[in-house]
């Protein structure tokens, strides 16, 4: 069975094919850039804690032994 | 409005006959005015931030450009200068043009509410409205007003600028409005002048066809008296200063005396030279709005590098 067939609808939509999944990996770069940008102005984290972005005591190295 | 009537079947729509369908000239008018907006805020805005903001603001510009022309396809065939629009060409249905609108309007908001504040993402949402439905369905065919009150749609973009930066409004971000508001009919007038009979064919009223040509010629007189304090009092906010009170003298000099002549004359005047004094003042208008943002801008600038030290 021919795993590639050519259909015409595909070459007659290659640039709009092109088009589309370009302007996708923009939306993804623009979305991915944003969260890095706003996660780097948050700042110190007690700032911006609340009901799930709480420190963990627990992962907190402890300081004294036992 | 049918979908099939105007559509041509053997044609296969490219990414460049969508990307018309967002008024691109228009776009870059609203790039411009919300970036110089932005920039003139005293709040400083990471830049990636501020060009995504700008953007979302484009797209969404572009996204009530499209709705527009889904709504008015049907008098865009009657008119020349808009003829070749993607849906009355035929290279687009209408209700793609519909689905794009709709899409990248929700888009552009969501993306800028994230990206900034909820006051800007309102305004673009409210801007979009103003738009789409206020001046393209309600006034557009229904009042020769159409362009005085359809044109705070086009004068909201460096508000919403000045919202991404700062998460308010303020006097400057309402003269900056006000600036394109009153600058708008003088600006639309002139040219309704010299393309007429476009309007006429349509049946859109413009005030050329529902009070007369001299009357919009007095128009254009008024409102362009109108605008002079707005744009003089812009100067005098914390983001004007002395460079732009004297571009400002300037281009409102330039700009009335270009007001001044189209009331003098009539339009037998007009006709023999083919309206040459109106469409001088249409491309005045142009630079008159230019001058005035870039003049924000050049005022910002030395802001920052006196505020830098030195």
């Amino acid at each position: 069975m021919a795993l590639k067939v050519e259909h015409e609808l595909h070459e007659r939509r290659k640039g709009r094919n092109y088009g589309v999944g370009l302007l996708l990996a923009g939306l993804i770069a623009i979305v991915f850039g944003l969260t890095v940008v706003k996660v780097l102005q948050l700042g110190d984290a007690r700032k911006f804690e609340s009901y799930d972005h709480v420190q963990r005591p627990q992962i907190i190295p402890q300081e004294t032994g036992e | 409005m049918t979908d099939t009537s105007l559509h041509n079947a053997g044609y296969e729509a490219g990414m460049g006959d969508y990307f018309a369908l967002l008024k691109p000239r228009v776009m870059s008018l609203v790039v411009f005015t919300a970036l110089v907006g932005l920039l003139v805020a005293p709040t400083p805005v990471h830049p990636f931030i501020g060009f995504v903001a700008i953007l979302c603001i484009a797209v969404g510009a572009g996204a009530s450009g499209a709705l527009n022309m889904w709504w008015d396809a049907d008098i865009d065939v009657k008119m020349r200068r808009t003829a070749n629009r993607p849906i009355p060409a035929g290279r687009v249905t209408a209700g793609e043009a519909l689905g794009l609108g709709v899409g990248l309007s929700g888009f552009a908001v969501v993306l800028l509410l994230l990206t900034s504040n909820l006051l800007a993402a309102g305004l673009l949402a409210f801007t979009i409205f103003f738009y789409a439905v206020i001046y393209s369905m309600w006034l557009k065919r229904a009042t020769p007003q159409n362009i005085v009150i359809g044109g705070a749609a086009g004068a909201f973009p460096p508000m919403i600028g000045w919202a991404v930066a700062t998460g308010s409004i303020s006097l400057e971000s309402i003269l900056m409005f006000a600036l394109i508001f009153m600058w708008t009919p003088p600006h639309f007038w002139a040219l309704a002048l010299f393309v007429k009979s476009d309007y006429g064919d349509a049946g859109v009223p413009m005030l050329t066809e529902t009070h007369g040509r001299d009357v919009t010629r007095k128009h254009i007189l008024v409102y362009t008296l109108l605008l002079v304090p707005v744009a003089l009092g812009l100067g005098l906010t914390s983001i004007g200063g002395p460079i732009y009170l004297l571009v400002a003298a300037v281009m409102n000099i330039w700009f009335l005396k270009g007001a001044y002549d189209i009331w003098r004359r009539n339009d037998a005047a007009a006709t023999a030279d083919n309206y040459q004094v109106e469409k001088q003042v249409f491309k005045v208008s142009l630079y008159y709005l230019f001058a005035h943002f870039v003049a924000l801008l050049i005022e910002a600038a030395f802001r920052i590098s006196n505020a830098g030290g030195l």
